[in-house]
Formats: structure tokens, sequence, C-alpha cells
């Protein structure tokens, strides 16, 4: 319908972001223009969703623009979504005005802080769309700059070790990635992606052999693993996790909503986008292991969360119980069954992973959906806790749960709010999270038995510290210190911002068809590639 | 879809839709009372027809051959869709009317009696939330939408509990209630995720009366306890979510603290309605476990008997705890505990029909006693509180029993907190303490008759009541085992005996207590009858707390044993006969009938002459006490909690509390940060190797790092920021270069 949506797509936040810096320096303009403005990428979104054709025979990749950008090492400006990438674009576009509307109180150089908005947006988006290695590389590095300047310069005390540690433990991982990258342009003269997977353009295979020096090392293993730690960090996976809680603890409330709702997405994608399709055999090969690291990161996630009395840090380690999921989801539909991958159980112990038999098709379809609706659904509960937390922080400067209790007395709409969110992020059937934990669940349980069970003690616990959550801040006494100190009920910014993030948590939870069929025509796709 | 399906599916929608208008309405601050009655039973009365309608017109058909019901695409999973849908059938039949017409008397009495409470509006909210899911529970044709159903109304059964949230004891009991039944929840999801990666379907007509697929699941062997077969892992697993519902040993804990609720409606939903949901689980995948008989040579197989053997359990525990309890929703809520035993180990013995049959009785009666003991309670509250108005202020506290600093709380006060009787200085009337009551039959004769019509059913009296005949044909399924010579039937059967005699002696402690012998305090010589609101629900129960076990009377009975339940449901295990190749047919004996009419009416007796005939007097000490060392435990509900706490809870939550602190930040930042100064060290000595060896050069390696180095030395200097970012933005300069000029 619109020529080069794609691009305009990026372009049009950075178009957000000059407007931004040339505009009027009135506070109010600039946080309500940015609002408005940034429903122009949503607009836009919500076209390339309505008008991606998912009818039989249709390409994979739709919408896609190609053009000479770098001529000297083969990488070209390519973009193109599919029902992996797309409902992640839709994602970034729906909370961008979102978490701009949680950042309103913000009175330290609005300006600045909205332009950066724009420019994660910009990088996010553009990443997502990318078909083209180099050109996914740039925008997926672009996002940490963002990030990093909300957190250095809008953070909480502690501002400038989290945002370091953030920004080093990201930019050491990605370091291997564009060492793999580089190899993967060596090995098979390209780096566009559509190439890349198909059967004369894969890396490390037939044609594409390299043999770099040292020789004899497998260099598909390298880049392959090169990639997955990458994204494991980003998702994060337990042991790569802990520059997480340090930096959502320490970001304003909109930097949060964006980092745990999107940024740590790009984890996720990049498996299913690349490490999957790139690399099918040696996927299949460690993803007990991934399995394993996942099972490990829902049940520590959740026990770290419960033993939280910081607000924040408690929804910040829900994120790693939570991208679990998704990392569990990644692992089966990555999982070919033990005959079929060549290397059975070389990489994990037998135990862990079932054989041939059970490994289906829709097992591997539903691990792929219910990871990426997982990313969807945990976007929306997140980046609502986080609100939530922003909310009460803003009133009461304080996120120790200790200090709250019994605040639905004086709060009684934020009460009702908190229930519902802290009910979503619990994964509450009727709710959205509960549709892709489920999805997850199955496909666990028939590629990997045992550590599905194991961790549904992590969704267990999960219980328990959304429930904690709930009963610290609402339960209980009025706590002495506020009940003369007046906390206002939720305000109308606030409330535009969350309410579309509960309809949308109960709109997925009752009818997951809306975003899911697309999300199961991408996995479909995949799993085909990835055989 | 015919039009009966469409009222199936129309059934539950009023009561969602109430919800959704009171959530609203209620969030805009624009809920008064009035409103919030109207709306609420204009929902559930609109379900109550819808559901007559649906069971009238069903009442006529062939279920079994053909189910009403429709079904549309949910999820899309690859190829294929997972279908959702209603549909009504033999087994679900009974409970349409039965749950629809409960959850009316439930709503018509809750509006009298919370009419007094502030937050009246939100109680009516929740109760359309959690009626709509139970009767969407009921309706569901598939196993996913049960569980969601199942889910929102933990949900509900949480914010209910949890209702008067200012009170610890509230809260800490929602939140018990809560994860206590997630335990099972995770073992039913475990179940259904199982059970779909195997059939690729959650329909229950397609799994339960197919009998290729149940073939297919008996043969499979399991994935997880090799040995068993896929039916028997997936059939356990699933009874774990009964486990967990229907409060079950070892998960019976919540319950009894689920009476922190808002007496005693929310008694009677976490008692009598929802917990009922957890048999009807069971129920609905019986013929998955019936199959499962087909590798057993003799006796009932690993599955049955496990189900057997914690039904039993929970039946004599609950029995055993409720003797030695005060609270008169206590007892009922151990009572509870109990019966649902009695169902689950008939379910164990293979006896589908005495279940279903003991759990629509038993919702009949168990409703009536919760809601004659609200009636009860509501009613000494009433006289606490004309003394505390009439007696000059200071004086008004009655004599009787109250309420240790550490005791469990009661929410009466707080749901009535508005007459501002309950400064903490004064030591609390407990108005639930049966110690507090006495007399009362003359006082409110209503409530009266009926607690007593409800006490008799759940006894067992003999012919007139329904629970005897239930529960006689739950015994007759043990019997039968027993002349088998099966020993775990053997020792169900002595347990279930003992068990029902215990009922039947507690039940009537309880009557004499409340009812009988003269006032203890002046709050019981105060009550009052309640108005028609209260009244009229006891009087509606009480007539099928009488007359429901005609649905399913032997027919070696003449006249009315017409086995109409039983006709029903037999032939829904038609698919699972077939795998098995040979019926387990029930044998009816009058032996197990007599036991039934000698322990029920020995257990009032002695009741009678301990409780009865000589009636309590006020402060005197209650016989069970006499017991000593044995009352305590049984007072103290066997230690289960303390028990519970010391072994799981504890450690839970010490390395809750010390994993972040010792791990994340300890060990993995702690290798990381070595790491880091490790290799700072080591950027040092290659600076210094730089400096002296290669002494003028510029060397992009060795400067790289030494600003690593530096960076490593200088991490709370803030200089490295200033270097990644200027490095940052150079790097973004020269992308966006590349980007645009090139």
């Amino acid at each position: 319908m619109i020529s080069n949506i794609l691009s305009l797509l990026w372009i049009v936040p950075l178009i957000g972001l000059v407007l931004v810096l040339i505009g009027p320096n009135d506070a109010k303009t600039v946080r309500w223009g940015s609002v408005a403005f940034s429903l122009i990428p949503l607009a836009l979104a919500i076209i390339a969703l309505l008008s991606y054709n998912m009818t039989a025979g249709a390409p994979q990749f739709q919408m896609v623009e190609q053009y000479v950008w770098f001529p000297q090492i083969n990488a070209t400006y390519k973009v193109g979504v599919d029902g992996i990438s797309l409902p992640l674009v839709a994602l970034t576009t729906l909370l961008a005005p979102l978490a701009m509307l949680m950042s309103f109180n913000l009175q330290k150089n609005v300006k600045a802080f909205f332009a950066l908005f724009f420019l994660l947006e910009t990088a996010v988006i553009g990443a997502f769309v990318s078909l083209d290695l180099i050109l996914f590389f740039v925008f997926y590095e672009l996002s940490l700059v963002p990030m990093y300047f909300m957190i250095s310069q809008w953070g909480g005390d502690n501002r400038r070790y989290a945002s370091l540690k953030f920004i080093l433990y990201t930019m050491f991982a990605s370091l291997g990635m564009l060492l793999a990258i580089q190899v993967i342009g060596v090995a098979s003269h390209s780096y566009d992606y559509e190439y890349l997977i198909s059967a004369a353009g894969r890396p490390f295979t037939g044609a594409n052999v390299v043999t770099l020096i040292p020789a004899g090392v497998d260099w598909r293993i390298i880049s392959f693993a090169a990639f997955s730690i990458a994204f494991a960090l980003k998702i994060p996976i337990w042991p790569l996790h802990t520059w997480l809680p340090d930096a959502h603890t320490e970001a304003p409330t909109g930097g949060s909503m964006m980092l745990a709702g999107i940024l740590l997405k790009l984890g996720g994608y990049g498996f299913l986008r690349f490490v999957i399709p790139l690399f099918p055999e040696a996927a299949s090969q460690f993803a007990p292991l991934l399995a394993l690291f996942a099972m490990i990161s829902i049940v520590l996630g959740a026990f770290a969360a419960w033993g939280q009395n910081d607000f924040k840090k408690l929804v910040a380690y829900s994120s790693v119980n939570h991208m679990g999921f998704v990392a569990m989801g990644i692992a089966a539909a990555a999982y070919l069954g033990g005959s079929a991958a060549g290397h059975a159980g070389e990489a994990a112990p037998a135990i862990f992973a079932n054989a041939e038999p059970v490994i289906t098709d829709i097992t591997r379809v539903t691990g792929a959906s219910g990871a990426l609706l997982q990313m969807i659904t945990h976007g929306l509960s997140s980046a609502a806790m986080f609100a939530v937390v922003g909310i009460i922080y803003d009133r009461a400067h304080t996120r120790d749960l200790q200090r709250f209790g019994g605040l639905w007395d004086i709060m009684p709409k934020y009460g009702a709010i908190l229930v519902f969110c802290a009910m979503g992020s619990l994964g509450l059937p009727g709710l959205a999270g509960f549709v892709s934990e489920f999805l997850v669940t199955r496909s666990g349980w028939s590629a990997f038995t045992l550590l599905t069970i194991l961790s549904m003690a992590g969704l267990l616990v999960t219980g328990i510290y959304v429930l904690k959550s709930i009963q610290k801040v609402l339960h209980g006494p009025l706590a002495a210190e506020w009940a003369h100190h007046p906390l206002a009920d939720i305000s109308k910014p606030e409330l535009l911002a969350v309410a579309p993030l509960m309809v949308l948590m109960l709109v997925l939870g009752l009818q997951p068809s809306v975003i899911l069929n697309l999300i199961n025509w991408g996995s479909q796709q995949l799993v085909m590639l990835a055989k | 879809m015919d039009n009966l399906a469409l009222l199936t599916w129309l059934i539950p929608v009023p009561l969602f839709v109430a919800f959704g208008l009171m959530a609203l309405m209620a969030y805009g601050g624009r809920l008064p009372k009035p409103t919030a009655t109207a709306i609420a039973m204009t929902g559930v009365l609109a379900a109550l027809v819808l559901a007559l309608i649906v069971f009238a017109s069903s009442l006529r058909l062939n279920l079994n051959k053909q189910p009403v019901g429709s079904s549309f695409p949910w999820l899309a999973t690859g190829d294929t869709t997972f279908n959702i849908g209603v549909v009504v059938d033999p087994l679900n039949l009974p409970f349409v009317f039965m749950v629809s017409l409960a959850c009316t008397l439930i709503f018509l009495y809750s509006t009298s009696y919370m009419a007094n409470d502030p937050r009246y509006a939100r109680f009516m909210t929740y109760l359309c939330l959690f009626a709509g899911s139970m009767l969407g529970l009921v309706v569901s044709d598939n196993l996913l939408t049960f569980f969601v159903f199942w889910e929102l109304m933990g949900f509900c059964s949480y914010a209910l509990i949890g209702f008067f949230y200012n009170k610890p004891s509230a809260f800490k009991a929602a939140v018990k209630a809560f994860m206590t039944t997630r335990i099972g929840d995770m073992f039913l999801m475990l179940g259904i995720v199982y059970l779909w990666s195997a059939t690729g379907t959650l329909n229950f007509h397609a799994i339960m009366q197919n009998e290729d697929i149940l073939e297919h699941l008996v043969h499979e062997p399991a994935l997880i306890f090799g040995g068993l077969s896929a039916a028997t892992v997936i059939g356990l697993l699933i009874f774990g979510g009964t486990v967990g519902k229907s409060a079950q040993w070892p998960l019976h804990v919540w319950l009894p603290d689920a009476m922190e609720g808002p007496t005693p409606v929310s008694a009677m939903i976490h008692a009598a309605t929802m917990v009922s949901a957890g048999v009807l689980l069971s129920l609905r995948i019986f013929p998955l476990l019936n199959a499962t008989l087909a590798h057993v040579p003799s006796g009932m197989g690993t599955a049955f008997n496990v189900i057997g053997f914690i039904g039993a359990m929970t039946a004599l525990i609950g029995a055993l705890i409720a003797v030695a309890q005060f609270d008169i929703k206590r007892v009922l809520a151990y009572s509870t505990i109990s019966q649902l035993g009695f169902m689950v180990a008939a379910i164990g013995m293979g006896a589908y029909v005495a279940a279903a049959f003991h759990l629509l009785t038993h919702a009949f009666f168990k409703a009536l006693l919760f809601l004659g003991s609200g009636s009860v309670i509501h009613g000494v509250e009433h006289g606490h509180h004309h003394l505390a108005h009439a007696a000059p202020a200071g004086h008004a506290e009655p004599t009787g029993h109250v309420v240790p600093a550490d005791d469990h709380g009661h929410d009466a006060h707080d749901a009535h907190g508005t007459d501002g009787h309950d400064a903490p200085s004064e030591p609390e009337f407990d108005a639930q303490d049966m110690r507090n009551m006495g007399g009362l039959r003359t006082r409110m004769p209503v409530t009266f008759i009926t607690f007593l019509i409800g006490g008799l059913a759940l006894s067992g009296f003999p012919f007139i009541t329904a629970g005897f005949w239930s529960k006689d044909e739950i015994l007759g399924a043990a019997y039968q085992g027993l002349t088998e010579g099966q020993t775990l039937h053997t020792v169900i059967f002595a347990v279930l005996v003992f068990s029902a005699t215990l009922t039947a002696f507690y039940t009537m402690r309880q009557i004499a207590l409340t009812f009988f012998g003269v006032a203890r305090t002046e709050a019981a010589a105060n009550a009052a009858e309640n108005p028609w609101q209260m009244t009229l629900p006891l009087g509606v129960l009480s007539f099928f707390a009488l007359f429901a076990g005609l649905m399913n009377i032997p027919r070696q009975i003449p006249v009315i044993g017409t086995e109409w339940l039983g006709n029903l449901l037999e032939p829904t295990l038609e698919a699972s006969i077939k795998v098995i190749g040979h019926e387990h047919a029930a044998v009816f004996s009058f032996v197990p009938m007599i036991v039934s009419i000698v322990i029920g009416l020995l257990g009032l007796s002695v009741g009678w002459l301990i409780y009865g005939a000589k009636p309590l007097a006020a402060n005197q000490a209650d016989p069970v006490e006499k017991l000593g060392g044995l009352f305590t435990f049984l007072n103290r509900r066997m230690l289960w909690d303390e028990l519970y706490r010391a072994v799981f809870i504890m450690p839970l939550q010490w390395i809750a509390d010390n994993y972040s602190r010792i791990v994340d930040k300890g060990i993995i930042d702690g290798i990381l940060t070595g790491g880091y100064a490790i290799g700072g060290r080591f950027a040092g000595l290659l600076k210094s190797f730089d400096e002296r060896v290669v002494t003028g050069t510029s060397n992009k390696v060795g400067e790289f790092f030494r600003d690593l180095g530096q960076s490593g030395r200088e991490l709370q200097t803030g200089r490295v920021q200033e270097y990644l970012v200027s490095a940052l933005i150079a790097a973004v300069v020269m992308l966006a270069f590349f980007l645009f000029i090139q």
C-alpha cells in the first residue's frame, strides 16, 4: 500500500529526533509532540501488519527493499519482514509512545531524552527489518547508544556503574558476533540474509566452506557460538544476566519499559532469525544445552525475583524468569531430535532430551511460535509492570516493598491496575502470558521433558513473587508513613500509557489468533528452513 | 450451530458481561449498591434461565451419542488448529443445573449478608467473575478452556479470600490458597501438554470416547517414569490438579484458611462449589484412568491405587481434624476436605458414578451447611451488636471465648467494621466459636431446621437424606473390592467406615453445640433470625439435601430406585471398557448399606449422648479436650502447616533471600570483575612492555589494551565512560557516513 514502508518505519522516528532537537523548547510541547509523532510509526506498522500476505505460496519476506549500499564487501541495504519480525516491529512502535507517556515526569533535559527515544526506536526497528547482516549489526549496535545515555544521564544513584556494565557486557558480546559476520561474509561472499539461508548460500556448507588459518577449525561451530553468546546475553540467559537487574534498577521508567519490552527481544529474535536458520545442525546439537540454561533462568530468575525487596529489581528479575521461556521455546524449535541431529547427546546428557519419534514439526512450530508470542506478551506485561513501578516511585520516591502496604486504601484505581498487570505477568489464563507459556511448555515437554518439568518449579515461584509484590504494596494495614502523606491515584497520562497494554493483554489472552496466525505462519517457514 | 449449542455458549456470558460492566463502573467510582445488586442479579438470573433451558432441552437427547455443542479455532499450531468450544454431555448435564442454581442462591444470599460492607460492589463483581468462570468450566468441551476457567476461579478465590486485605491473616490465607493450588496446577499443566502432544487434541469427547486414542495411550510407554504407560502418567499428572483444587492430602492445607473470606459466601464458594471442579476434572478424565486397567492383571493398577490412597488418606485426616475444631466454619471446612476425600477414593476404586453422585449431593448439603453457618454467625453478631449498642460504652463486652492474639482472625468483624466496635484494646468476641453459641434453635428456627437437614445429610442419616444414598454407594464400591480380595480396597473400606462414623459424630457435636442447650453468651441469647434473602436459599438447598438422592437410588430399592445418573453416565465409559476388554461391573449388596445405616446412627447417637444430652455450660471445657495430647494435635491441624513451613517454605525462602546476593553479585559478578581486573593487569604489563621494548612506535593493539587496562583500574572514575562514549559516537558517525554517503 505504501511503498518503502519499512524504510519509512525507521526513518520516521529519525525525523522525529530531528524535530525534537530543532523544535520548541517548551517541555510540554516536546512531550506531547513526541507522543503524537510516534503514532506515525505505529500507524505504519499497523498498515504493514494488515498488508502482510499469508496466502499459500506468498513469499516469506514481504515489503522487501534492496539497494546497493557497500559494494566493496557485497553488503546491501536490504529490508523486509516476515511473521517473525513483523510482530516485533509492531510491538516496538506500540511501546514507544507508551514509554514516552511514562516519561512525562522527567524534568532534566527533556529534549535530549525524547530525542534519544526516537533514536532507540529507529535502531530497534532497523534491526528487526534488516535482511543484511551488516545492516542488522549496525542497527543492533546503534540501539545500545540511546539506552546507555538514558541510564547514565537520567538514571538513579548507581547509574554510572549500571550503564557501564550494560554497555561493556553487550559490546563485548557483539564483538564476537561482528567477527562471525565477517567470517560468514568471507565464506559465502554475501551478507544477504535470504541468500545465506538458501541452499546455495548457506555458510560453511557445500561451496561455502572456508579455509582460514588456523586450519581444521570448525568455523561453523565458532560462528554459531559467537552469535549465540551475543543473543543469549541479550535475552538474557543465566549466567549472562547480571547486567539486567542493575540496568533496570537505574534506568528511568520509560527506559526500563523499552529495555524490557523491546531490547531484550533482540536476543530472542536473533536466535530465531539468524542462529537457527544459519546454523541448523549446530543449533540442534546445542539445543539441549540452551534448554538447560533456559530452565536455570526460569527457576533462578524466579527465586531471585522472590528475594528482592526493591520493587523494580523484582520486576527486572522477573524478566529473566519470563525470558527463560523464550529460550526454552527457541531450544525446542531448534531441536531436531536425537538421531536427526547427527550428534545425539554430544552437547548434553541424553536425559535432558528426547529421541527422534517424539519430535515433530508441530513441536518445533509451537516452540518457535510460543517463544515469539512470549516475547510479545512479555513485552506487554513487563512494560506494564515497569510502568506500574514507575507510578508508585514517582509518588513515594522509594521502591522499597517493606515500606509500602495497604496502599489499596488510598490508591484504589492504581491497585486494580497493579493486580491486573501482575496477573498478566503471572500468566493467568485469560490474559496473554498464559497462551505463550502454554505453547512453550507443550513444545518443551516433547523435546526436553525433564527440563520442562523442572522449569515448572520456576513457574510456581513466579506465582510467589507476583503475589508478594501485590501483597507488599496493596495489602495489609495502610503503612503509617503514607497515612498522612498523600499519594495521588493514577493520573491521566499514566492511565493512557497502561490502558493499551492492559487491553492488549486481555485481547491476546482471549483471542490469541489476532497475532498468533502471523506468528504461526512465520514459525512454520522457520521450521521448514531449518530442516 | 444449532440453537441449543448457541444457548450453551451463552450460559456464562451474562455473568462475564456483568463482571465487565461492574468492573468498569466501579473503576469510575460509579457503582452504588443497588446498581451492583441489580446488575449482578440480572446476570446470574439470566445465566440460570439459560442453564435451565439447556438442561431441560438436553434431557430428551441422547447426549452420549450426540453431545450438544460447537467449537471454533482458537490457536494456530502449524498446519492444524486448536479448537475450543462448549458441550453438554452426560457428565456435565447435572452440573449445568447444580452450579447455576447454587450460584443464584449465593448471589441472593450475598445481597443480604454483605449489604453492610463498604466494598459490597467489589464483592459482587468478583462473584460475577467467579460464577461465570465456574459455568464456563462446566460447559468447556476441552481441557484447555477448562484449565483457563479453572485458573480464573483460582484468581477469584484468591481475591475473595483476601477480600479483607488489610488483615494479615486474610491476605496470607489468600496467598496460601493460591500457591498451594498452583502446585497442583503445575502438574495439571504438564498433564495437559502431555495429553495434547500425545493425542493432538484436548477435546474431551475426542479423547475419552475414542477407543483408538485410549488404546494408544495405554500401550505407549511414558516419556518419564518409564515402566508406566502414558495413560497412567497423564492421568496422574492431571489428577495433580484435583489434589490442589479439591484440597486433597497433601495439599489440603489451604482450604481451612480460605475461611478468612467473607463468611460464608466465599466459604461456600471455596468449599461447596469451586472444590467440586477438582473432582469434576478427575471425572472428566475417568475413561482415560479406566483404560489403564487394560494392562493390570489383578487389582487396579498404579493410577487408581494412587488416587484411592490419597482419597482415603484425605477422608480420614479431614474427619479427624474436624472433631477437634471450635470454629463453626472450620468444622465444615475439614468436613469438606473429608467428603472430597470420599469422592476421590471412589474414583480411585473405579466407582465413577458413585463419585459423581456424591459430588452432586454434597454440593447441595454442604452449600446448605455453609450458608447456614453464615446465618448463625450473622445472627450471633447481630446479638453481639445489639448488646454493644444497648449497654453503656466500656461494659459491652460479653463473656465468652475470645480470640487469642496469635489465632486466625475473623472476617465478620471487618465485614461489619463500619460499626466501629472492634477497637484494638478490647478482646475480640468470636462470633464463629461454637462455644459462644448454644440454644439457637429457638432464636433462629429456620436456620436450625435447615442446618439440621444439612447435618443429617452429611452424616448419612438413613433413607430420607441425599447424603445417605451417595455415601452408601462409595462404601458399596469399597465393599465390592473387599469381597474381591483387594487389600487396598479393604483398607479403604475400613478407613471410610471409620471416617463416616466420625463425620456423624462431629456433625452432631456441631449441631448440639450451636443449637441445643442454653445460650452460653449474651450474644447468642440475643441472636436473631435473618431476612428472607438469607433463609430462602437455605430452604431451597434443604429440599435438594433431602431429595437429590433420588437421582441415583439403586434399582434394587423398590419404587424410588431409578439409577437415573448411572444410566446417564455409564454409556460414556464404553470406549474405555472396549480398551480394557471386560467390564468391571458394580455389584449391589445390602451389606454396605446396613453398615452405612449403623455407622451413621452410631456417630449421631454418640454425639448426642456427649453433647446433646448434657449440653455444654458457659466456660466449660469441651469433652473432646479430655483427649489431651491427641486433642491438641488434632486441634492444631496435625501440624501439617508447621511441617510444610519447616521443610519447604523456610529453605526455599532462604534460597530466594540469598540467591542474588551470593550467586549473582558474589560469584558471577565476582568472576567477571576478576576477569576484568586480570585483563587490566595483563594490559598493564603489555603497556610497560610496549613502552620499554617497542618504544616510540605506536601500536594499535597496545593502545587498545592500555585503554582497556585503564578502564579496569578506573572503573569508578568515569573516565572510561567518556572514552567509550566517544568511541561509540565515532562509530555511529562512521556508520552513518557509510549509510548515507556511500
